[in-house]
């Protein structure tokens, strides 16, 4: 049994080691507290640590349930090659990780030789520990700048934090949880929200990009009201003041109409607006036309709610927004994002205490990730992957643009892509639209390597070398809430046990830096890394943040009078004007309009760019991706205490709308488009407008049959099927995952 | 006589399960048996106004986590609740404590 000590204990004949959870298994920066007892070496059970400050002892399923994770027999524990001439049959063959690291060896120099180091392509998942380490693969080690996602448009946080970064010039801007102070909610420069509108936002079991959801409840308890603004009604929204059940992507006209209200009725706080925003007169005459009742017409929503929760939040200082997911999967969400930062704005709750926190973008080590691309030669940095019409993207992303890098996959232009390395994700499953072209895609180049824990269909079908990893009990690390954009803590994650031949992500970045760029990877261990990017900034090692567990950061409000969000130190914000840009300075120079307006989804019934034929086919408004506690994503599909609680893909179909149709509880269902189809079981509920149907994303059957076609059974629910390539923003952020059309049909089963 | 009853201020269970897995953990109960078991009503309009609530009941397996409390530790389903919504209240203190929490809150001697 290992020795005591600050992390550490024995108990009895356990060791209990406190650490802080990210992923695998998927989950969100949170860094929520666990102790991991430790029985003969094994993980016997897993409890919340009453000690941290944020989650105190609490913990959901997907903890709770670690050992069924960590001990699964399906769960792969050793590194497998496959002849890439076998992609999609079960023909793995068990290796060594020396064994693996030559064949990397040999694939990235082969491919680099023949078509240069650009053609090969790392792509990251969302939210896991590895989003820190994938841009590392690529600069660092395999020295390409084509660093994306398998996702459309980055729709995934991306475009919130930039939308954030153009206008107001700072880090994610957070709900203020009192998350920075360690007596929290007791701290005596906290207040408590009064309203806090949840925009496109159902944080309970998301835990978006840090935030603990049930901070929400938290705050209910101590008086917050909610307004919430989502196409169902969310159990929060069941309890909110306002609910406003808006058509799915029509963000933008319910946010101008929000405007329209705040600033016709002269509810805005003036000495902020005159102080410290840009384009108030302007915003003003953009939003005099959205009468809450051109937004009932457009949106659905009821005008009476609307007037009432834009008079409840402006009216009721402090209060605050959380913006969700919803915001970026749409091609119309940069402007919505605008008109819920300028709401935010002109109401005067920016870094104000129960307002909405902000922060310097990138603090402790997120810096790192994007800055190492400068080690690449600058000849070679130009040559990422890119589509030109993205003028924005082009100007200022780190990353190859997503929907561009597929088309380079499919059509070798601007040249072939030759190696892809999947960094933890599952595109075919999840995050990828169009996902059979995806596979098709991937299966056009010479080498794939892929880093997961279990087996997926995105491995089974295109990858030859999959790389077995760790799960956070058994690799040292760090959980930095919102990835260092918006970060109240940094905590130290503690190895605790080992499993089979496993490594973390940044082990195998080490590993493969070593071989195949020693001069960037000086470091041995993962700790002996942590220790050079933290000490910098925070004064200490690895092993002292071991010992403190949970480093805060300390905060202070109202930033722009104390030159806090300004690299030169001067009050404002780190913006061209120095102000927070309800009219963009920048957007123009990007062929976009500076101020927000509204722009019918592509695929919806009242788009003027399909023909009316299509619309007739396709009736009913598809919206997607909300989730449920017992998965992250993808993942979890396998864990038998997790599918027991979630066991199928469900479309939520409204009664009505299922009379209509002939369908009934239980049955499987078809949702079906001019770009394709999925299956999935229908669940009846008044919570969604009849016609709007909802449907599960990340579906996909470990216990089904592995190898192609079927692919465990990973394109028979794939609702992103439905989704269209390339239907981004003018700026490139943002993709319509949420709102699209379809008809419904009955099936007879999952496979018809 | 038991001593102790178990408090759930109802109006905050967000229906996470945290509860029966925590249970199940502790007790190491079979998959399909349960010491405690979240029901949900709605969501649906009763009279015109949402309603969509969640009741966790504990089952004949419950103990109230007696090794535990006895260790000076919660139960299992009270120290994970993500909605902090359940306590092991003595009995005698139980109506005050229900008075205290206001409206849609449950109490159980198990």
């Amino acid at each position: 049994m290992a020795e005591e000590n600050a992390w550490r204990k024995i108990e009895g004949d356990e060791e209990v080691v406190r650490t802080c959870a990210w992923s695998p298994p998927g989950c969100h920066p949170v860094g929520c507290g666990v102790k991991l007892h430790i029985k003969d070496g094994k993980l016997v059970k897993v409890e919340g640590d009453e000690t941290h400050p944020i989650t105190q002892g609490r913990l959901c399923v997907r903890c709770l349930t670690l050992p069924e994770y960590i001990y699964h027999p399906d769960r792969i524990l050793t590194p497998l090659y496959r002849d890439p001439k076998d992609r999609g049959k079960d023909k793995w063959n068990p290796i060594t990780w020396d064994e693996a690291l030559d064949i990397i060896e040999e694939k990235v120099n082969y491919v680099k030789e023949n078509w240069g180091p650009e053609s090969q392509v790392v792509l990251q998942g969302t939210g896991r520990e590895s989003t820190l380490y994938a841009s590392a693969m690529a600069y660092a080690c395999l020295g390409t700048p084509n660093q994306s996602s398998p996702l459309s448009g980055q729709a995934c946080y991306g475009p919130r934090c930039t939308v954030a970064d153009f206008l107001l010039g700072a880090g994610y801007p957070e709900l203020d949880y009192a998350a920075f102070f360690p007596d929290r909610y007791d701290d005596p420069r906290y207040e408590v929200p009064k309203y806090i509108i949840l925009w496109g936002k159902d944080p309970l079991f998301s835990n978006p990009d840090g935030f603990f959801g049930h901070a929400i409840i938290d705050l209910m308890k101590r008086g917050t009201k909610l307004i919430t603004i989502d196409p169902r009604v969310t159990w929060l929204g069941v309890k909110a003041e306002y609910h406003l059940q808006l058509r799915p992507g029509t963000d933008a006209a319910v946010g101008l109409g929000l405007l329209h209200v705040v600033i016709g009725e002269d509810l805005y706080d003036h000495e902020f607006v005159e102080k410290w925003c840009f384009g108030f007169e302007d915003l003003a005459e953009r939003v005099k036309d959205w009468t809450p009742e051109r937004v009932a017409e457009v949106a659905w929503v009821d005008p009476d709610a609307l007037v009432g929760a834009a008079r409840a939040f402006a009216t009721n200082a402090p209060s605050s927004i959380m913006w969700g997911l919803a915001l970026d999967t749409a091609t119309n969400g940069v402007q919505a994002s605008q008109t819920l930062l300028d709401l935010a704005a002109i109401c005067g709750y920016m870094d104000v205490p129960g307002g909405i926190t902000l922060a310097v973008p990138a603090s402790f080590m997120g810096k790192w990730r994007f800055e190492i691309i400068n080690k690449l030669p600058a000849e070679l940095k130009a040559k990422k992957i890119l589509n030109p019409k993205y003028l924005a993207w082009n100007a200022t992303a780190t990353q190859a643009h997503d929907d561009a890098v597929l088309d380079a996959l499919e059509t070798d232009k601007p040249y072939p892509v030759k190696l892809v390395w999947i960094f933890s994700s599952n595109p075919l499953a999840c995050c990828g639209v169009q996902p059979k072209r995806w596979l098709e895609a991937l299966k056009r180049t010479e080498f794939n390597v892929v880093q997961d824990v279990f087996m997926t269909p995105t491995a089974m079908g295109a990858c030859d070398l999959f790389l077995p990893l760790a799960t956070y009990a058994e690799h040292d690390g760090v959980v930095l809430p919102h990835f260092g954009r918006n970060t109240h803590f940094l905590g130290a994650m503690n190895k605790a046990i080992e499993v089979g031949d496993c490594k973390s992500d940044i082990e195998i970045c080490i590993a493969v830096g070593k071989r195949l760029n020693p001069a960037e990877w000086p470091w041995d261990t993962a700790a002996e890394f942590f220790t050079a990017q933290i000490k910098p900034n925070i004064g200490l090692t690895f092993e002292e943040l071991q010992d403190e567990g949970i480093h805060m950061q300390s905060f202070e409000y109202r930033k722009y009078e104390t030159g806090g969000l300004r690299p030169d130190g001067e009050p404002g914000f780190n913006t061209t004007t120095g102000l927070i840009e309800l009219k963009s300075t920048l957007y123009p120079d990007w062929n976009e309009d500076a101020l927000p307006y509204f722009e019918e989804p592509f695929y919806s019934p009242y788009s003027d760019k399909i023909s009316d034929e299509e619309k007739a086919e396709y009736p009913l408004v598809l919206t997607t991706g909300g989730r449920v506690t017992a998965s992250f994503h993808s993942e979890h599909r396998q864990i038998p205490s997790l599918r027991a609680i979630t066991p199928d893909a469900i479309v939520e179909i409204h009664p009505e709308t299922a009379a209509k149709y002939g369908i009934e509880e239980g049955d499987w269902v078809c949702m079906e488009n001019s770009l394709g189809r999925a299956i999935e079981k229908a669940h009846l509920t008044t919570k969604l407008d009849p016609r709007v149907v909802h449907a599960h994303h990340g579906w996909w059957y470990p216990e089904q049959e592995a190898e192609e076609p079927n692919l465990y059974g990973v394109f028979k629910s794939a609702v992103n099927e439905l989704i269209p390539h390339d239907n981004c923003s003018v700026l490139g952020w943002g993709a319509p995952y949420k709102n699209v059309i379809c008809k419904i049909y009955k099936v007879n089963s999952l496979d018809d | 006589m038991k001593t102790h009853g178990l408090l759930i201020d109802f109006k905050y269970c967000t229906g996470c399960h945290a509860c029966e897995i925590a249970c199940k953990n502790e007790h190491d109960i079979a998959m399909d048996e349960w010491g405690i078991k979240v029901f949900e009503f709605g969501p649906q309009k009763l009279k015109g106004k949402w309603a969509w609530d969640y009741l966790p009941m504990p089952t004949d397996l419950c103990d109230l986590c007696t090794e535990r409390r006895e260790a000076g530790k919660k139960p299992a389903c009270v120290h994970h609740c993500l909605a902090d919504c359940m306590a092991v209240v003595p009995v005698e203190e139980i109506s005050a404590r229900m008075q205290e929490a206001g409206d849609k809150v449950v109490s159980y001697i198990p």
